[in-house]
Parts: C-alpha cells; sequence; structure tokens
C-alpha cells in the first residue's frame, strides 16, 4: 500500500504573529516557518504504518513556495520516501488546495491519504474533509488511534462527547489529532540521505485545469479584542471575596 | 432575502446547544428565514424538539440507517441536496459540524467559511486565525454560503417555545463504506464543558490523575464543570473531552478558574470569551496573568484546600 501525506508549511507555533499596522495581513517576514504540527503527526503515522509491514511507499506533497522544499526535505529526513512540491507563489484556499491534491490522488493512487486536521495558520479544518468529499471515499477525521487491517482502518476519534470508534474502508483519508502520536525527531545522518531522495516539482496550474474556484476575499486583519486589566489578589480570603462581589459563588 | 438552512446536532436524545447557538447568529442576518435539517434513525422525537426551537420555520426531518446520522458521509449529500433552495448553510463549529459542513462545502463547489464569531451582514463575516491571535473579515459574492459558527461567540436562545413544521425526507441510497463501531463517552454526571456557567480546570501543574480529584471536588462543590490543559491530558491526568483551548473545546463560561495552567496562546484562545478568568499559579511571571481578571500567585496544593473550606 501506498500512503500519500500532505503537509503544508506554517509560522512556527511558537512564534506570537502579529497584525500589520495597515490590516492587510499578518506580520511573516523572517519570521520562523516549519511543518504545520498536525502534518508533523500525519508523516509519523504514515512512518509507523510502513514501519510495522502494513505500507511499502511513502509520499509526501505540500502544495506552497518553492521555499516549502525545506519542509519536504524534513519529511524525508524523517523517512518518508519521495516528495512533491505543488508550486504556488500566492495563497491558495481550502477548496482550490483539495483539487489539486485530488489530482496528485489520482495520479498517485494511494490506499490511504493522512493529513492534518487543520492548519495553526488559517485553522481552517476543512481541506481534508473536503478531499475525502471529491475523491468520493471515506474520512476519519481527528483521529487519535489508527489500526489498519487489511482492507479496513479502525479509527478512533477525539470528538466532543469522548472517544468515538468509526470502521472505514480503504482507500481512504485520515486526520490527525494531537495524541495519534509523539512525531520523532530527525537526526543528522538522515537530513543528508534526505537529500538524495526524489523531490518534484509541479505547477499548481497543471492540477487545478477546469477548476472553477470560488475564493472567498478577506477583506480586513485585525488584533483580537483585549481583555480588560486585572486585579491581583493576595489570599484566599481575598478572591472568595472578589468572586463574590461579582455575584459568581 | 436570505434562507439559512442549518445542521441540528444532537445525541439521540436531546439538541445540542450548538445548534440554539448557529440559530442565534443566523438571526443576526436581517430578515433571516431559518431552517433546520436533522438526521437519525428514528427521527420523529428529536424532530420534534428540534421544532421547539424559536425563530425557525421547518426543520427537515431525515431518516438515516445503521446509525448513518452520526458519520459525515452518512448525511453530507442529504444537505447539500437539500441546500438547492437556500443562501445559506451552517453548522455548529463542534467536532459534529467540523467533520461534516466542509464535505457540504466541496460538494456544493464552495469554500467554507469556519468559525464565524461575528455576523458582520448576510455575506460578511468575522473570524479569528492563528490561534486567535487575528480575526479577519471573510465574504463571499457566490451563490452560496457554507459556514460553521464558534459556539463561544453567541447565545443560547429559546429552545422550548418554537413550532416549526415538520417536513419528513429518507435517504436513498445509504453508504457503506463508513460504519460507526462505538462511543466511549466522558462522565455525565457534572455540567457539560461547552455549555456550563463555571469550569474548574487543572493543569500539567496538577501532577498526575489522582491528584486531579482536587478539580473534580473543587468543581462538584460549585456546581461547575471540568476542563484541562493540553498538557493535562497528555499525561493521562483526565480524558481528552476536557481539553480547551485551539484545538480542543472553545469555551465562554461566567466563570473559568485555572490551576496550574501556564496560559500558552494555545490554551488561550479557548477561554478569551468567558466572562471573568480566574488564574492560580505559582508563578507569577506565567502569561495566563496577561488574560485573568483575578490573579492569585502560590501553591494550589495549598490554595485548593482552603478555597474548598471558604466556598
Ligand atoms: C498545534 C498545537 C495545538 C495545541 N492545542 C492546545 C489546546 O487546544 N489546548 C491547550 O491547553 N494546549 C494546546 N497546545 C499546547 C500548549 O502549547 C501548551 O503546551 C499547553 O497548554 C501547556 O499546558 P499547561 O499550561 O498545563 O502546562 P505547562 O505549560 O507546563 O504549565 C504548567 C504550569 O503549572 C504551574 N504549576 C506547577 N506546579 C504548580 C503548583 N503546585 N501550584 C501552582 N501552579 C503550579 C507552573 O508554574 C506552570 O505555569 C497546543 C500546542 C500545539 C503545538
Amino acid at each position: 500500500m501506498k500512503i500519500l501525506v500532505a503537509i503544508k508549511r506554517v509560522v512556527d507555533f511558537n512564534v506570537r504573529v502579529q497584525v500589520k499596522p495597515d490590516g492587510s495581513g499578518v506580520a511573516t517576514d523572517g519570521v520562523k516557518m516549519s511543518i504545520n504540527p498536525f502534518d508533523e503527526i500525519a508523516i509519523e503515522e504514515a512512518l509507523r504504518i510502513k514501519e510495522a509491514g502494513k505500507a511499502d511507499e511513502i509520499v509526501v506533497v505540500t502544495i506552497g513556495v518553492n521555499d516549502a522544499q525545506q519542509q519536504l526535505r524534513t519529511a524525508l529526513a524523517m523517512g518518508a520516501d519521495r516528495a512533491i512540491l505543488v508550486e504556488s507563489e500566492s495563497e491558495i484556499q481550502s477548496l482550490k488546495a483539495a483539487h489539486s491534491l485530488l489530482h496528485i490522488v489520482e495520479k498517485e493512487q494511494p490506499g490511504l491519504v493522512i493529513m492534518g486536521k487543520q492548519a495553526i495558520d488559517d485553522d481552517n479544518n476543512q481541506t481534508p474533509q473536503m478531499l475525502a468529499t471529491l475523491w468520493k471515499r471515506p474520512q476519519a477525521t481527528f483521529v487519535s488511534k489508527l489500526e489498519i487491517n487489511e482492507d479496513k482502518a479502525l479509527a478512533t476519534r477525539e470528538i466532543d462527547a469522548g472517544l468515538e470508534t468509526i470502521e472505514i474502508k480503504l482507500p481512504a483519508l485520515v486526520s490527525t489529532d494531537l495524541r495519534l502520536n509523539e512525531p520523532r525527531f530527525v537526526k543528522l545522518p538522515d537530513i543528508m540521505k534526505a537529500k538524495r531522495k526524489p523531490l518534484d516539482v509541479i505547477n499548481i496550474d497543471e492540477t487545478v485545469a477546469g477548476f472553477d474556484d470560488k475564493e472567498l476575499s478577506i477583506e480586513n486583519y485585525e488584533s483580537p479584542q483585549p481583555r480588560q486589566k486585572g486585579v491581583m489578589v493576595d489570599s484566599v480570603d481575598e478572591l472568595v471575596a472578589a468572586l463574590k462581589e461579582k455575584g459568581l459563588v | 432575502m436570505s434562507k439559512i438552512l442549518i445542521l441540528a446536532q444532537h445525541d439521540g436524545s436531546s439538541i445540542n446547544q450548538g445548534t440554539s447557538k448557529a440559530v442565534t447568529a443566523a438571526q443576526q442576518i436581517q430578515g433571516a428565514s431559518i431552517d433546520l435539517v436533522v438526521f437519525a434513525d428514528d427521527v420523529s422525537t428529536i424532530a420534534t424538539k428540534a421544532s421547539k426551537l424559536a425563530g425557525v420555520n421547518t426543520v427537515h426531518a431525515v431518516t438515516t440507517s445503521n446509525e448513518n446520522w452520526k458519520l459525515a458521509q452518512g448525511i453530507a449529500p442529504k444537505i447539500a441536496e437539500l441546500s438547492a433552495n437556500y443562501s445559506h448553510v451552517f453548522g455548529p463549529s463542534t467536532t459534529f459540524g467540523k467533520d461534516v459542513m466542509p464535505c457540504v462545502a466541496a460538494l456544493l463547489g464552495q469554500n467554507q467559511i469556519s468559525d464565524i464569531m461575528q455576523v458582520i451582514d448576510a455575506t460578511t463575516f468575522k473570524r479569528p486565525i492563528y490561534a486567535g491571535n487575528a480575526v479577519i473579515s471573510v465574504s463571499s459574492n457566490h451563490d452560496k454560503i457554507v459556514a460553521t459558527i464558534r459556539t463561544a461567540s453567541f447565545k443560547t436562545g429559546d429552545m422550548t417555545s418554537g413550532s416549526a413544521n415538520i417536513e419528513n425526507h429518507s435517504i436513498e441510497n445509504t453508504q457503506t463504506d463508513t460504519k460507526f463501531i462505538s462511543l466511549q463517552a466522558g462522565n455525565s454526571e457534572r455540567p457539560d464543558l461547552q455549555t456550563a456557567p463555571k469550569v474548574i480546570s487543572g493543569g500539567r501543574g496538577i501532577g498526575s490523575e489522582e491528584n486531579f480529584e482536587l478539580m473534580y471536588k473543587l468543581a462538584d462543590k460549585i456546581g461547575a464543570a471540568t476542563g484541562a490543559s493540553r498538557a493535562a491530558v497528555d499525561a493521562g491526568y483526565c480524558p481528552n473531552e476536557m481539553q480547551v483551548g485551539q484545538t480542543g473545546k472553545i469555551i465562554a463560561p461566567d466563570l473559568y478558574m485555572s490551576f496550574g495552567i501556564s496560559g500558552a496562546i494555545q490554551h488561550l484562545t479557548g477561554i478569551k470569551d468567558a466572562g471573568t478568568i480566574v488564574a492560580i499559579n505559582k508563578d507569577a511571571d506565567a502569561p495566563i496573568y496577561e488574560v485573568a481578571d483575578i490573579g492569585l500567585v502560590g501553591d494550589l496544593f495549598k490554595i485548593v484546600p482552603e478555597l474548598m473550606e471558604k466556598l
């Protein structure tokens, strides 16, 4: 079985992004970029499935700027076999991403597609579900445990009510939640080895022929409303008094 | 005029308040007419409950089989089909809505507006990005708007005095590639974290699953729900459904009391809409104090017992 992992280059989760003063976007110049944390988990899961002898090839794909090759190289260093950059200089929205990935899926014919449940920049949580729908295959979203049994997978999903288990027929798409696994660290020799692994670059236009994009327009960026400055109390008695005064206890 | 179809969420016995919050958001669109769609294997009882949501004209009650009502692939095609006569399709931004609505958007060839936090007008909305570090205004000039409604941003409305019409539907081609197996549900004795007016929340500072009992006891004392940081869930102190934050639950209780939580941005985005945030941490420089309304620096293992006594 082949596994396709789709990843995204995003501002590192440790960076506190700031809105530009003119409201045209967020400041990303010179900011550290990384693989979206959920996508790292997706790569790790694919590696574990392969290491368990249930997959023979892992292809990692990203849609992004030319520099996103760095994130693909990291994925290759983690252990993926091959990488594809779908190059797009402009930012694209979820539906176009899903259509572009569908093109790759149709070409690669994976038995399993694994993606992070959301990218921590847009926080959209859409592309995996859209891709599954366009591909007309089952989805298991927000997965914290995955078991592959020949032509089926048993997926445990983190949902509001607790843990839901569903069974999906392969080929299928899985989106990862945080507790699925802990991604490995890459070692230096693997980074060297990864430089020799194949990385193809194609232009996004080749993947979305005939697609009629219905883009949303983003009109303004602003900083969130700050909360009012609070007070510090020195004792439990003062805390209880403050809560009582507000009528909260 | 806006015609809005809202996906109702339920657990088999009652309508989730997220549905009502989505109705509240829809009512903020001028002159909107609002309908619901609800799915269940035995739909009539739950459809009757859905019809009690004030402000709703029609409930589309769709009968499913094999628990397909729980599955995105089981219901998305029908929602897309029903949405032919609507300008907007909304769902709550719960794990259920997040699972299903992008499928509907894809079937309709639309991008989705996720996590609407404010309605500007029928086609323009505000939503948070970057874990709430920025807010964008998004607008659509296409034939249909598909969106999820951030439940912490809207109030629960009247869920008992409505009298909507019920229209019955069924699904012809039931999918079989995805099967519901089981649900391991959390503790149902305490108030629901997503709707409780008071929440007691613990972080890594709690130190162990045994110590987390302190949080449960304090919560029971004041009738609160319990929450947690990701670190506490990852460490196995408490179950996953208690996680609050960017990738857990986004909540807006009147009172949020945090114990041994540092206040990472991914956690704070889940509590920013709380009425009063209380922080208890032994580190006076913890970022949680930047958002706290009332802060007390000290050892939680001394403070919690004293609170138990004095509350
Ligand atoms: C993609 C991504 C998504 C994430 N999503 C979420 C999310 O949804 N929710 C979430 O919470 N986190 C999330 N995180 C994790 C987040 O970044 C933090 O790591 C996490 O919130 C830290 O939890 P914590 O505050 O309990 O632990 P820590 O940061 O370790 O803080 C523990 C605190 O306890 C205090 N303490 C220790 N002992 C005591 C004592 N005896 N008395 C009083 N105080 C004490 C310490 O001073 C410290 O401030 C996410 C991270 C990533 C990368």
